[in-house]
């Protein structure tokens, strides 16, 4: 982690993130709410970081402006190397596409569609032909061990099997920075910890992942935890990440 | 993402609520075939109208002599006869914008058969009259122009004054009818044509030569028509130059002066007809009308089914955002919906309302009046109504927080 002064930072090349003085804040001048008040950070290539703190500590915010879905106030991100704080609605629409991949708590897999068209979604905007979709999606259907279950439909899989669905959408693409709200929040700590193997087992490949949970055993997967409280880092330290796998097994 | 693989994904969104999406393309349907069966019907009662009128004779003037005038007191047209033959055959020659012309003289005689007798108006005229009249034969056959100047004892008979004489469904052609004791053979029996504007039955009459009604009718060949000049112009167009080219030839021959009144008046019953035509007209427009409310109806049913379609799909419309949907792609989506929608409806309301049109014009007897223009205006506005409905409820899921749309419940 580099804090860094007045906003002049020349970007490392294996820096992800670089979060420059973020601010987000909500409401008029006067009676404004700061859900973000001053967050610098950055990621480097290559971690697994867990987002914590209480509901409004500001976690969710952080993560909505790291995945470009929202601008902060004021503050400088770049992404990659890439300055995205000022980019319009369809920039950051390209830059989602291209370097983003979302897992959500609740899965938001479109319902009656099938599982390999759920995962085709993002290929669509990116622009690609149905061959090049359909190869390239059951291809992260079969990395996240779904490669038996293109044609069924999201309600016909069980809650981890959804999760590993979102998580395959979310790398079809090709993501430089995996992005998780609370991803085991909905699941039963049994199925948590196999989808916290597969994050695992995709950082391991390379995957540079963030996620947000309220679960300190989550966070342990993790090999760098992040404290949010009142829109602040409250503490940042790095850590030998557990290994979800051999936790998987030894439930078994 | 490019536009046509918008359409597939329409496609699926719209198959995936297959009810909902026929009932919205229903109010398209029933909006496009009103159009059409509609303006059909109209297009249909209005060549009708015109057939009926031609068959009066829309392109018809009549040439009447002046009025008497003995101390201040007029006697109202025809009460002075200044139309002579040599007037009629000057007619005839010299005005280009008259395709024929026909001496009209009536009288009201008792004809007299073997088994009855009839009062009816008998018209002493030439063969032309039948063509301006447009009046076809229906048995037997009409007298020749020649036998018309030859004073040839001939009768035509309406098809009610032959059943009067002779007894309905009986041939009187070949049988003998006495005028004034003057026996004249009956050679042909005139088509029906039924009752006048006016109530009168134009069935009721008989035709003779016009030189037979002279000298049998009338008691000998005089220098002026004790008549009426029928004139059938060129066209139903032409009736104004034929007017002005009777009214110029006429003024000549009777050496009128450039300040003194017409000794003679033309009718004109184009004016009639126009009067009917501007009548069907405001029938049709008034139809189409109808039709276009309709089709609006029809739209607003998509605009809304379109909003419920975005508030329920706000989840969906979050989730596509967040892999990379730019705000035009949601756009696009909702919008080809919306045409999809509006444009199926037109297709099938387009079947539609040929059917109707063609049910109507079957039943009522028209000939079937399908304007290959309003089957493609009207579908092209099905296409338009689904642009402009679908466009407010498009912009607003385009318009959507991806990070509210990711929340909505």
């Amino acid at each position: 982690m580099s804090a860094l002064p007045g906003g002049a930072a020349v970007p490392e090349s294996s820096d992800m993130v670089v979060a420059e003085h973020l601010v987000k804040q909500y409401g008029a001048a006067g009676a404004a709410l700061r859900a973000l008040d001053d967050v610098s950070l950055s990621i480097e290539r290559g971690e697994f970081v867990a987002v914590m703190g209480a509901s409004g500590s500001g976690k969710s915010t952080l993560m909505n402006i790291l995945g470009c879905l929202d601008r902060p106030t004021s503050g400088r991100y770049l992404l990659a190397g890439r300055d995205v704080s000022g980019l319009q609605r369809a920039q950051l629409a390209e830059v989602r596409n291209s370097l983003l991949g979302f897992v959500f708590q609740n899965f938001n897999l479109l319902a009656r569609t099938s599982a390999l068209e759920n995962v085709e979604l993002p290929l669509i905007y990116a622009g690609l032909n149905r061959r090049e979709r359909a190869e390239r999606a059951h291809h992260a259907l079969e990395r996240v061990g779904l490669g038996d279950r293109v044609q069924h439909r999201p309600a016909q899989l069980s809650g981890g099997q959804q999760q590993r669905l979102a998580i395959a959408r979310a790398i079809v693409n090709h993501p430089s920075l995996l992005l998780a709200d609370e991803p085991t929040g909905n699941l039963d700590s049994r199925t948590g910890v196999q989808v916290m193997a597969l994050f695992q087992e995709l950082w391991e490949s390379g995957l540079t992942i963030v996620y947000v949970t309220h679960d300190a055993e989550v966070a342990r997967y993790a090999s760098r935890v992040i404290v949010l409280r009142d829109g602040r880092i409250l503490s940042d330290a790095r850590q030998i990440a557990r290994s979800a796998a051999s936790d998987t097994r030894s439930a078994a | 993402m490019k536009l046509r693989q918008t359409f597939p994904l329409a496609l699926v969104a719209l198959l995936r609520n297959k009810t909902r999406s026929l009932l919205t393309s229903l109010g398209v349907v029933i909006g496009v075939a009103s159009v059409i069966s509609m303006v059909s019907v109209g297009e249909g009662a209005k060549s009708r109208v015109e057939s009926i009128f031609s068959s009066m004779g829309t392109n018809m003037l009549v040439v009447l002599s002046g009025s008497t005038s003995s101390g201040g007191l007029m006697g109202g047209f025809g009460s002075m006869l200044t139309l002579t033959w040599d007037d009629l055959e000057a007619m005839r020659q010299q005005a280009p914008a008259i395709k024929v012309a026909a001496p009209v003289l009536n009288a009201r005689v008792t004809l007299v058969s073997d088994e009855a007798n009839w009062t009816t108006g008998v018209t002493g005229t030439t063969s032309e009259f039948f063509e301006i009249r447009s009046w076809r034969i229906a048995r037997g056959a009409i007298f020749s122009r020649e036998e018309s100047d030859a004073s040839a004892r001939s009768i035509v008979l309406g098809q009610t004054a032959s059943d009067k004489l002779f007894g309905a469904g009986t041939d009187p052609v070949g049988r003998s009818v006495r005028l004034r004791s003057i026996p004249f053979q009956v050679i042909g029996v005139l088509e029906r044509k039924g009752q006048s504007p006016m109530g009168s039955d134009y069935d009721d009459t008989a035709v003779i030569p016009v030189r037979a009604f002279q000298t049998q009718l009338q008691g000998g060949l005089h220098k002026f028509i004790a008549g009426a000049i029928l004139v059938s112009a060129v066209s139903a167009t032409d009736t104004q130059r034929a007017q002005t080219q009777i009214a110029a030839l006429l003024r000549d021959r009777h050496h009128i002066g450039e300040h003194d009144e017409d000794d003679f008046s033309i009718r004109n019953l184009s004016e009639i007809a126009s009067a009917q035509q501007q009548g069907t007209k405001a029938l049709t427009a008034l139809l189409a009308a109808i039709a276009v409310v309709s089709l609006l109806v029809g739209g607003i049913g998509i605009m809304n089914i379109m909003l419920v379609s975005v508030s329920e799909r706000t989840r969906e419309i979050g989730v596509r955002m967040a892999v990379g949907a730019k705000p035009q792609h949601v756009l696009a989506q909702f919008l080809v919906e919306a045409m999809v929608l509006s444009m199926a409806g037109g297709c099938f309301g387009v079947a539609a309302g040929v059917a109707v049109a063609r049910v109507v014009a079957t039943r009522f007897g028209w000939s079937s009046v399908l304007r290959p223009d309003l089957v493609v205006m009207s579908f092209g506005f099905s296409a338009l109504v689904g642009v402009c409905f679908g466009l407010y409820p498009a912009l607003r899921a385009s318009r959507l927080d991806p990070i509210e749309a990711l929340r909505y419940e």
